[in-house]
């Protein structure tokens, strides 16, 4: 039997009720991954047309910053995942505990990614009237070395003979990685929002091994955006390391 | 609306409004700006997209006023660019896409299954208030500088060069395409998990199958242009370059991500409007439906293959030979399904006992506008002769044969048909046959006319045209005059029906559907008693509980209203 609250009126059974949860979760995901298409399109054929500007651009992606986050998400998945086990056996604590470690994960990813979009920043790489591929090693700063510096102000030239317009490229390169990693945040936080909301729901004791619909569903979306940047982390940041 | 009204005919029952139904279980503004209901949110949409319709309308009429004369008189070549486009963009995004679905998909499904009501219904609110408010981005954008790149906003135009109010209107859309997508979410989920006990997949009325494949482009092609149009609003204001080749972009591209929903979007509008036609030409023919399972099935094979055929907008667009080969043997493949829905209708009107009720005159009218605008579109997919009509008044009459001659007919045809459902109360019936029959008319003489003009080589979108073309755009023009007041009359018996209407009672016509199972008007949750499902769809000789015993001796039943 079910507690007053759990069942919604248009339905006549918790298991309906949860088969209709899934389902609508399940075709709500598939309308996210053709959104995230439109993107991934952009991003294939651009590359095709530019590789040196996307190696380019690619290359000045902080790998530490981003393969730190890539194993953040995947242990948040971790934690989301064993909240989800915790709900459908009952242990009400541990669903909250794992929630909150979730949670507290998903935040460090956005900080981190704060982090690389004040470097992108400082570097004049965010895409619009100010953007200049080369200004780091026009304008280095002074705890900048000065040998890397020399070794990047050779690379660009190279890249310049190869690609004239490189300047032109390498922007198309950083509007597509703020607009990727952008929509991605975008539902981190969305995902960060329901988090919350999931807590609060868990430590007033709201779910129980026949109701845990809500933390399974939210658990989904949480999967479903950490596989997109599992997607991202190769297209934006390995592209061109193997030289 | 409870006064018991009587009907003329002597020996017909006389019914009365039930005491308690879904327009009158709760009142005031909060009830039903708040409800979730999905028989109240249905109605909210009939007011918003009947709204947009005449916005959409209006500007149309001004297009032909424009055009009476070879140099146009109205407006001024800029003006008249803004007239085509906002014309297209609240037609199409606000009014065609969501009519079907939205107000009678809304209504019906729920009921037509045996359910209670969606399976979301705080999301079936929440998709009606994210409509409204794309609505008031599309309409500022309208209402401060206009709109000029064209329904289609093809870069660079859209996104560099044109100095109208852009940025709103492509924000509107990208808002508004997730109310198409959480309808069809709902919509998906509801048809699989909600069906009553003995609702099989195959007892599903057709329109239910219509719903589901119009859900399935809902829900994997508009995100596509959501996030398309974003980007062209991103580029505008952030001085981007995605499909700018001035910066390195590909707005080719654009055309392809455009099209890759757009071109499904065609299907959004006319499939909704086919399941209306298989619900009415059954019910008209007094006969089973003929060919069930291929009616079914050729709706999914519609949804699924129109997907594969965006690219055939672009065969003057420079993409490789072999690509346009492919998409123009891909597009006449989607005939094969349409034509196995026509000729599944045809057949069930062989030897039905046909009777000439409103929402039958559309359905008829639907099949032969249907036929010319679907015919004609194979004539554009044929890679040859495309290259002389590509952008000409051929494509215009075309597309408008499909989306006003098929999805408007088929929208007022099921307007009509469960008009007793929604209202619980008749529409006058000489006035309504009349005004289906001047529909048609003013539609062949407006859209007609522009095939001859389009394959003599008038170029759409231009605001003049030389003196030859004027005999055969003063046709179109009075045709449209016609085809307004087709428009007019409904909208006004019908808001008279509401006061005036005869009470129908449950199943006036009657029909198989579950939906006439129910008190009409319904109550909100529908059916008092949760229906068991028994018999087989579009039993129109055997089912017992329809009186049809007089039917199947070969003679008709006296229509239950009584205005005719």
């Amino acid at each position: 039997m079910h507690r007053t609250g759990e069942l919604y009126g248009q339905f006549e059974t918790l298991e309906q009720q949860k088969e209709s949860a899934a389902l609508g979760m399940w075709v709500f995901l598939s309308t996210e991954v053709l959104f995230f298409g439109g993107l991934f399109m952009t991003y294939t054929l651009n590359r095709h047309y530019y590789p040196v500007a996307f190696g380019v651009g690619s290359n000045t992606l902080d790998l530490k910053l981003g393969g730190l986050n890539t194993v953040i998400l995947i242990l948040s998945s971790l934690t989301m995942a064993m909240s989800v086990w915790a709900s459908h056996v009952g242990k009400r604590k541990q669903t909250a505990g794992f929630l909150v470690a979730t949670l507290l994960l998903g935040t460090a990813f956005l900080g981190v990614k704060v982090i690389e979009y004040k470097q992108k920043f400082d570097h004049h790489l965010v895409p619009g009237y100010h953007f200049q591929i080369d200004y780091r090693v026009q304008h280095p700063a002074p705890k900048d070395d000065p040998k890397e510096i020399e070794a990047e102000k050779e690379e660009l030239n190279k890249a310049f003979a190869k690609d004239p317009d490189l300047n032109a490229h390498a922007q198309l390169y950083f509007s597509l990685y703020f607009g990727m990693t952008g929509l991605h945040a975008l539902h981190m936080i969305v995902g960060a929002g329901m988090l919350v909301w999931l807590i609060r729901q868990s430590m007033l004791g709201r779910f129980t091994p026949t109701y845990n619909t809500p933390v399974e569903m939210i658990g989904l979306y949480w999967h479903f955006v950490d596989i997109v940047w599992i997607y991202l982390f190769p297209l934006l940041y390995l592209i061109d390391r193997h030289r | 609306m409870d006064t018991p009204t009587s009907t003329h005919t002597a020996t017909a029952p006389v019914y009365k409004i039930p005491g308690e139904h879904y327009l009158n279980s709760s009142y005031g503004i909060r009830s039903w700006l708040l409800t979730t209901d999905h028989k109240r949110i249905a109605l909210l949409y009939l007011f918003s997209v009947t709204f947009f319709f005449f916005v959409g309308g209006i500007f149309a009429t001004m297009i032909r006023i424009h055009l009476m004369t070879p140099q146009g008189f109205l407006v001024t070549p800029e003006t008249y660019n803004k007239l085509f486009t906002m014309h297209g963009v609240a037609m199409i995004f606000f009014f065609l896409i969501p009519s079907i679905p939205a107000v009678l998909g809304n209504f019906l499904v729920p009921l037509m299954i045996g359910a209670k009501d969606l399976a979301f219904p705080k999301i079936n609110l929440l998709s009606w208030y994210i409509y409204v408010i794309g609505g008031c981005f599309v309409l500022y954008s309208f209402s401060t500088g206009g709109l000029d790149t064209g329904w289609t906003f093809y870069t660079p135009l859209s996104s560099v060069y044109s100095n109208s109010a852009v940025t709103p209107a492509v924000l509107g859309i990208f808002i508004n395409g997730f109310s198409s997508i959480l309808t069809g979410l709902n919509f998906v989920v509801t048809i699989h998990t909600m069906r009553a006990p003995g609702m099989t997949w195959f007892r599903l009325p057709l329109f239910v199958w219509a719903q589901y494949a119009t859900s399935i482009i809902f829900i994997l092609g508009t995100p596509v242009i959501a996030i398309t149009l974003l980007l062209v609003g991103l580029e505008r204001m952030f001085h981007l370059g995605f499909f700018n080749p001035a910066l390195g972009g590909d707005p080719i591209l654009f055309q392809h991500l455009f099209w890759f929903y757009s071109h499904p979007a065609v299907y959004i509008m006319i499939l909704p409007a086919m399941g209306v036609i298989s619900e009415i030409i059954p019910t008209f023919a007094r006969k089973p439906i003929f060919g069930y399972s291929f009616i079914a099935g050729s709706s999914i094979a519609i949804a699924v293959i129109g997907f594969f055929v965006w690219a055939h907008h672009m065969f003057l667009t420079g993409e490789s030979v072999y690509a346009a080969l492919a998409f123009s043997f891909l597009s006449y493949l989607v005939a094969i399904p349409s034509a196995v829905k026509v000729f599944n209708w045809t057949s069930t009107l062989y030897k039905g006992s046909i009777s000439w009720d409103t929402p039958m005159l559309y359905a008829l009218g639907f099949i032969g506008l249907f036929l010319i605008g679907g015919l004609t579109g194979l004539f554009l997919a044929c890679l040859g002769l495309d290259i002389h009509i590509h952008d000409t008044y051929f494509v215009v009459a075309h597309f408008h044969y499909i989306m006003v001659g098929g999805a408007v007919m088929g929208y007022l045809g099921g307007i009509h048909f469960w008009w007793p459902k929604i209202s619980g109360r008749m529409y006058p019936e000489f006035l309504a046959r009349v005004s289906a029959i001047i529909l048609f008319m003013g539609f062949n003489l407006t859209f007609f006319p522009q095939f001859i003009l389009g394959y003599l080589g008038m170029p759409r979108r231009y605001h003049s045209y030389p003196p030859e073309f004027q005999v055969l755009n003063v046709m179109s023009t009075a045709g449209a005059s016609i085809l307004a007041l087709g428009y007019l009359l409904p909208m006004m018996y019908l808001v008279w029906s509401l006061k005036y209407g005869t009470v129908t009672g449950p199943n006036p016509w009657p029909a198989t559907g579950l939906e006439w199972k129910t008190d009409s008007p319904p109550p909100t949750e529908n059916f008092l008693v949760t229906p068991e499902v028994t018999w087989e769809p579009y039993d129109y000789e055997t089912r017992p509980d329809l009186e049809l015993d007089h039917i199947v001796a070969g003679k008709l039943p006296a229509p239950a209203h009584g205005d005719d």
